[in-house]
């Protein structure tokens, strides 16, 4: 997308670029916590083995990336069709809301019925919630970075309105609604593995996770695979040279829009249908943000994106017991940690690419 | 101290006796809302009264400030797992996580503030913020010139109405032909801190006459009381003293003392008297109040003064009976 591509070999675009970012962030990230009194290596041995070293921790690592799994592929599939959707956090919220009616309206639907129904509705939403962006670029002209973020307040007043007023639990102090059917939500991962003879401690990792792990492959069968993902990449490469082909650029947009979109819807499903098991307000928690970040690092390839959100995971759940083990470091300051990441992985990509660039032709002319 | 001879008289003597004898060592821990520790109200009352126990016995206590939802439940488990206790924790929206953690720990206490789960091994307290209300609404009325007083809420939700409910009848039990005007700030829990729109509303409170405004919203209430002063009207702080905010500008602040359910249940922990159940504070527990210090000592004449102490000693002595909102949800008089 800018003017002057920066030409790579395969394997440092996919693997070598990421690494040198995400080391470059994590240096930084170690002068922020030297600067507090913390002994880096001391914290980021806290982090990985609070994420990574127990079945809990593990757990919790997965929930998270089960989130940004979603959200990142609802980024990078608007990404391949030239669109950049920073609407998730709004279309996850409308989602949401399309679930919760749906799980509310079915309590007497046995879960077989009830729990795909409710995901359906999920994607539905999400999905109605990016199209109509997709539909003003395509039919308007508006721009969608301006139209996804103004859904994004729109629906975060629509959820407000819905759970204090329609759908909410009558006098609670949470706007929120009531508990959805016992029947009508996904299993825990600990309940689902038990039969297996697998004891694991209680978290919130769920079933939604197969469902992202499915999302993964199915996107990348999508983009790779059929006649709409060649259409998508071939409008986001070029919109004009894809009409000359007789490839509708308009149409094209609008169901990649709307694919985004119920892929954001992913985050309800954990979230509230998963974790929950009531819609909450904010519970999108500004994982469609890191989102964007996860697309971006994980280039838009399914492998890439399950990856970052790995990663976003370890540090999500590294970073909760980094402030728990060590009050110096502050929920802030984590917070700081993964800004600097995200910086690193997304904004300043550029910067790393022409350094690697240099680096290769360099090494290549003095061979 | 005041908060010595409430722990005092709390325990009671003989508790006391028993303590010299048998202290127990405990190890607490406090998991804070997603307000966060330094929210100079709710959450900042609880780390006070912990931080106060930690000075008075030298126990440490570890403390947790939550990000998003599934860390409220991991980490009341990471604490109960290593064996803290008691464990409290901060605000209504703990309860679904504390329901589950404390049924996994059936030996481990949990206290909650704010909110009610009936559990074996859990303490609730709850304050009777009613009766406070309406105390700083006697004196809102007795201080008012126009007759006419305000009220600045935060999040709409029933526990504020109670706040409103209790304050609109000590106005009227002042001056029964009073005006009140009230306002929520919001329905989300962005309205605990918008100090801007706070000050707003309490502005267009004054410029429709009223001369004493009340707040109940948090962060947002620092707006109030500053638009207040302003204008050269009175405030009315809540939780804990805001009287030196604005000295010679806030009448009176309606205390709610977190900090003593927090220090209580790590004390009575200690000594052995921690009790499971539903612990109510009100005026009688001294667990709500009202402030007068020298930063309103010129605000409050004495019979105001006398007025005041005698509905807190009829409310106490049950003759004086304040509506809680929550027990019907309607201010009905």
């Amino acid at each position: 997308m800018s003017a002057a591509p920066i030409e790579l070999p395969r394997w440092a675009d996919v693997a070598l670029v990421p690494l040198v970012s995400v080391a470059a962030a994590l240096l930084v990230a170690g002068l922020v916590v030297i600067g507090i009194g913390e002994n880096p290596l001391e914290a980021t041995a806290l982090m990985l083995r609070g994420a990574l070293g127990s079945a809990e921790g593990i757990g919790f690592t997965l929930y998270y990336a089960t989130n940004f799994i979603f959200t990142g592929l609802a980024v990078a599939v608007a990404f391949h069709a030239g669109l950049f959707n920073i609407g998730g956090e709004g279309q996850a919220t409308a989602a949401g809301i399309a679930m919760a009616f749906a799980c509310l309206g079915l309590s007497w639907a046995p879960g077989f019925i009830a729990v795909p129904l409710a995901i359906l509705a999920a994607a539905a939403g999400g999905a109605l919630w990016a199209f109509i962006p997709g539909w003003l670029q395509a039919k308007r002209g508006s721009h969608v970075v301006i139209t996804t973020i103004m859904l994004n307040f729109v629906a975060a007043t629509l959820i407000v309105y819905l759970l204090r007023e329609v759908i909410g639990k009558p006098g609670s102090m949470q706007p929120e609604t009531p508990d959805f059917p016992a029947q009508a939500v996904l299993t825990p991962m600990h309940q689902l593995l038990a039969p297996f003879g697998l004891r694991l401690p209680p978290t919130p990792l769920n079933s939604a996770l197969l469902l992202a792990l499915l999302s993964l492959f199915a996107v990348w069968l999508l983009i790779w695979r059929t006649r709409l993902g060649y259409a998508i990449r071939t409008v986001g490469a070029n919109p004009r040279a894809a009409a000359y082909a007789g490839i509708s650029p308009a149409a094209v947009t609008m169901v990649a829009m709307a694919i985004s979109g119920a892929l954001a819807g992913g985050l309800a499903v954990n979230e509230a249908l998963g974790v929950q098991h009531r819609l909450v307000l904010d519970f999108t928690a500004g994982y469609g943000f890191v989102g964007i970040a996860v697309a971006l690092m994980g280039r838009g390839h399914p492998v890439g994106v399950g990856l970052a959100a790995l990663l976003f995971g370890v540090l999500y759940q590294g970073g909760a017991e980094l402030s728990f083990d060590k009050p110096a470091i502050t929920r802030d300051m984590v917070v700081v940690i993964g800004g600097v990441l995200i910086l690193f992985a997304g904004a300043l990509d550029g910067l790393f690419r022409r350094l690697v660039a240099g680096v290769l032709r360099s090494g290549r002319s003095g061979a | 101290m005041r908060l010595g001879s409430f722990a005092a008289a709390l325990a009671g003597v003989a508790l006391s006796a028993v303590a010299a004898l048998a202290q127990q060592p405990i190890k607490p821990a406090v998991v804070y809302d997603k307000g966060g520790k330094f929210d100079k109200s709710f959450n900042e009352g609880v780390f006070m009264g912990a931080e106060k126990f930690r000075q008075e016995t030298g126990v440490e206590f570890r403390d947790f400030e939550p990000t998003n939802d599934a860390q409220i439940e991991q980490a009341l488990r990471r604490f109960a797992r290593d064996g803290h206790s008691p464990i409290i924790a901060v605000g209504f929206s703990q309860a679904t996580a504390l329901k589950k953690v404390a049924a996994e720990f059936p030996d481990l206490k949990f206290t909650i503030i704010d909110m009610v789960v009936e559990l074996p091994n859990v303490q609730s307290v709850v304050f009777k913020e009613h009766e406070g209300s309406y105390l700083v609404g006697l004196l809102a009325a007795m201080a008012s010139k126009t007759g006419k007083v305000g009220f600045v809420g935060g999040m709409d939700i029933p526990l504020i109405r109670k706040f409103a409910c209790g304050y609109v009848q000590g106005v009227k039990a002042g001056k029964a032909d009073a005006e009140i005007f009230q306002n929520m700030t919001g329905s989300t829990p962005a309205a605990w801190n918008d100090p801007v729109k706070g000050g707003e509303l309490a502005k267009s409170q004054i410029d429709r006459g009223a001369d004493v405004v009340y707040h109940a919203a948090g962060g947002t209430g620092i707006g109030v009381l500053r638009a207040v002063a302003d204008a050269g009207k009175l405030g009315i702080g809540v939780d804990s003293n805001q009287n030196a905010l604005h000295p010679g500008k806030v009448l009176t602040s309606m205390l709610k003392r977190v900090d003593v359910a927090a220090y209580n249940s790590f004390k009575a922990a200690r000594d052995g008297g921690w009790k499971p159940g539903l612990s109510v504070l009100g005026l009688k527990e001294e667990g709500i109040d009202w402030a007068l210090d020298e930063n309103n000592k010129g605000l409050i004449s004495p019979e105001m003064k006398a007025a005041a102490d005698k509905a807190k000693a009829d409310i106490i002595a049950g003759t004086v009976k304040v509506h809680d909102y929550m027990s019907d949800q309607k201010c009905t008089m």
